[in-house]
């Protein structure tokens, strides 16, 4: 092959990407709904509360990220000792959206999908287009191994709501997510330095790290949308957790509110007295984050993913800690132990899933106790079972994030738009958090430019809109 | 044996077409009908909204500053890749100064061929992710370099002045290599007479190359423009590894724009598909433009 045929291979590619799509719409046009045929039913006993076939086949698809797919191979095997008629077949991918787009549209989904990842399936666009199975009744069904409560008793709070659209539960978060600010108590123990529960104290403590010849801050300049994590935090913190479902639910203005505005301000301070390391916006996330781990820079925000992420580059005694962004003042409606709490990594049963009935019991398999101990002995993370991590030895920084969700109890709090409306966090506000973070626009021009996107997604009468309750 | 042509024919034509119909024309038919849709991708519903995806196309704010980078690189990625493969090509067959009517080039030109050829045997995923960490602006190559002499290190792809430039400055600089090749192998066709009868009449090498050489090239300049233009509408490799399209979108490109809105950021395969279908009018349109601008008579040399 020449270098012509590769040029005209690589346009012919741009231009086939998208008939590409349409050969499989032309499957999509063609084909009609098989309806209810061929889908695997089993009676309801009081042992096999969701009607499971017992010899059903089941498929599982796995998204091959940081948690590898040797997790979901314990949970299977647990579900074949319950079962063991029923064969799974197991695979795992990276490209999930790409794997199983014709899938979907052709009528033939597996039964259990793991859509996380860069190349995660647009929640809305799932959801709009209702090919997704109503998680409800797993959540009535009783719980596996706790006798007495249901599989909703034993989650923690919020799970539920996350997943949830318009009333209805369809995606199960596994994992549980706590969002903060990072730091080494190493670093700090070493320079006798605290970590700061005021903004003022906050840009002090920068000042002083700053002169130690330490780069208070970086962060990942190619997705600068982490940078939104702790901005959005600081203004439900001052303002109370309406802040949130104003964005969330696409009020007017709801990005200018009082409380985006003294958040954005507040943060502007870092970028003004140039408090972060020179070339952040031009690190992407592993970039930033191994700089911080080599303690060229004392704070970095991520969510609770970042120890294992951060493994093999991480030194020895390094003890990474979560800790929640600072308060603004005395002001704040909630406590300065408040952090962002979220259900993350979502799993889906397909709506056209031959076994609809297996893939709810495969959830309540990973949900028992048992499922939920396993995995965070394995990866290393919290899931949304309550109390799952009794007896099970944590990493330092998962250690200080159990503590931090301890701390901060009922003042909790979250959003969802990033769920609803994907393209407004990756895209827009994303974009947005670029310009303000490197300085090239201030807090006033930031929060213009995010409502701007939330306004656009608005009045786009092509995507679903959700509402939620505050 | 004339008896038995057709069928012999036919067998062997019918598998190829039967393969481009399936796989290159069909999907094109349906792009042009799905864009009429709009179907969301994950279901066998797609309501038919006639031209309305086109009409959004119009108003498309982001759709347009894709675009309006992209008529950069076409204005500038053939130009410059052109000129310096031109540039280097000459150096390499008639640079030299071997002899007073010898027409060489310079020293050391075999070892310059293979080093200019180097980036196409890269894929351009390692190139993308090559050049990316030279651009590192902490660790980087060229910011080391830039240090080492005492000048300021910019951020290059964290810095919405400069990433399009760079990621324009990596498609000229993979390209290059093919195309000085390529112009080698046709100035060793060019008959060596003709230059030392220009020589003999005291032409200089400017003017040997824009009277003689280039004339002469003209048909291999036209087929590499055309090359470089299709390339310039896409861009779409680089641009996803390097930048993904940012920041704040200076170095999107219109490939990037219909993969994000199908796989990324949305599931609208139905805009998506108006996106490409614009993209493949685009390309077709530049490519014979580029032919008809191009066009001159045929030399041939007895």
């Amino acid at each position: 092959m020449n270098r012509r045929d590769i040029l005209r291979r690589t346009a012919a590619a741009g231009v086939l990407a998208t008939p590409a799509a349409g050969l499989l719409a032309g499957c999509a046009t063609a084909g009609d709904d098989k309806g209810d045929s061929g889908t695997y039913k089993g009676t309801k006993t009081e042992q096999n509360p969701l009607g499971v076939k017992e010899d059903a086949p089941l498929e599982v698809v796995i998204f091959n990220g940081g948690f590898g797919e040797e997790y979901a191979k314990a949970h299977e095997a647990m579900y074949t000792e319950k079962y063991p008629k029923a064969s799974i077949k197991h695979s795992a991918t990276q490209e999930i959206n790409k794997t199983l787009q014709p899938r979907f549209v052709d009528g033939t989904p597996p039964d259990v999908v793991n859509n996380s990842g860069a190349g995660q399936i647009d929640p809305n666009g799932l959801v709009s287009q209702n090919a997704i199975a109503d998680l409800g009744e797993l959540l009535a069904a009783p719980s596996l191994d706790q006798p007495g409560r249901s599989v909703k008793d034993t989650l923690l709070p919020g799970a539920v709501e996350v997943g949830s659209y318009d009333g209805k539960f369809l995606v199960m978060n596994y994992t549980y997510t706590v969002y903060g600010i990072w730091h080494s108590t190493k670093l700090f123990a070493d320079r006798k330095w605290e970590y700061a529960k005021t903004w003022d104290e906050h840009i002090a403590l920068c000042k002083q790290i700053k002169a130690a010849g330490i780069a208070p801050w970086t962060y990942a300049g190619v997705h600068p949308r982490y940078m939104s994590w702790p901005l959005i935090s600081t203004a439900i913190k001052f303002g109370g957790t309406s802040v949130a479902t104003a964005i969330d639910n696409l009020e007017p203005n709801a990005w200018k509110s009082d409380a985006m505005k003294a958040a954005a301000d507040a943060w502007h301070q870092i970028v003004k007295d140039k408090y972060i390391l020179e070339g952040s916006p031009g690190l992407d996330h592993k970039q930033s984050q191994t700089a911080w781990c080599q303690g060229k820079a004392a704070f970095i925000s991520c969510g609770s993913w970042l120890e294992s992420e951060q493994k093999d580059v991480t030194p020895a005694g390094f003890n990474m800690t979560v800790a929640p962004t600072p308060s603004l003042g005395s002001g704040d409606k909630l406590p300065f132990e408040a952090v962002r709490g979220t259900a993350g990594e979502p799993f889906i049963v397909p709506a056209k899933a031959k076994n609809v009935a297996g893939g709810l019991e495969y959830f309540r398999v990973m949900l028992s106790k048992k499922g939920a101990q396993d995995f965070t002995k394995k990866v290393a993370s919290l899931t949304v079972v309550a109390g799952a991590t009794e007896g099970v030895e944590l990493p330092y920084g998962l250690n200080t994030v159990v503590k931090a969700l301890e701390a901060s109890g009922d003042n909790g709090f979250n959003w969802v738009y990033n769920n609803y409306y994907r393209k407004l966090e990756r895209n827009l506000v994303d974009a947005a958090c670029g310009e303000f973070f490197s300085g090239r626009i201030g807090p006033a021009e930031f929060l213009d430019q995010c409502q701007k996107g939330a306004d656009s997604i608005a009045q786009d009468s092509s995507i679903k809109k959700y509402k939620r309750a505050a | 044996m004339r008896h038995g042509k057709y069928p012999l024919i036919i067998s062997f034509l019918v598998p190829p077409l039967v393969l481009y119909g399936v796989f290159v024309l069909s999907p094109y038919l349906q792009a042009f009908q799905i864009s009429t849709t709009d179907w969301l991708g994950y279901s066998a519903q797609a309501d038919p909204v006639g031209l309305a995806n086109f009409r959004t196309l119009l108003h498309d704010g982001y759709v347009w500053n894709a675009l309006t980078n992209n008529a950069v690189l076409l204005a500038l990625v053939p130009v410059i890749t052109i000129a310096l493969g031109l540039f280097f090509a000459t150096m390499l067959t008639m640079g030299g100064r071997k002899g007073s009517a010898g027409v060489s080039g310079v020293r050391g030109t075999a070892v310059y061929r293979l080093v200019y050829f180097f980036p196409q045997v890269l894929s351009v995923v390692i190139i993308a992710l090559l050049w990316k960490e030279i651009y590192h602006p902490n660790s980087g190559l060229l910011n080391g370099a830039l240090r080492a002499i005492g000048l300021p290190a910019p951020t290059w792809l964290g810095d919405p002045r400069t990433a399009f430039w760079c990621v324009l400055a990596v498609m000229v600089w993979s390209n290059v290599g093919f195309y000085v090749v390529l112009f080698g192998a046709a100035m060793q066709a060019i008959p060596r007479d003709i230059y030392e009868a220009v020589m003999l009449d005291g032409a200089s090498r400017a003017v040997m190359l824009r009277r003689i050489t280039i004339p002469l090239l003209w048909d291999t300049v036209q087929v590499a423009w055309i090359y470089l233009a299709i390339a310039a509408l896409d861009g779409f490799i680089l641009v996803q590894l390097m930048t993904t399209g940012g920041p704040n979108f200076s170095s999107d490109v219109i490939g990037l724009r219909m993969y994000d809105t199908a796989f990324g950021s949305e599931t609208k395969f139905g805009y998506a598909s108006a996106i490409g279908v614009v993209m493949f009018f685009l390309t077709l349109s530049v490519a014979v433009l580029a032919l008809r601008a191009a066009r001159r008579d045929r030399i041939e040399y007895s």
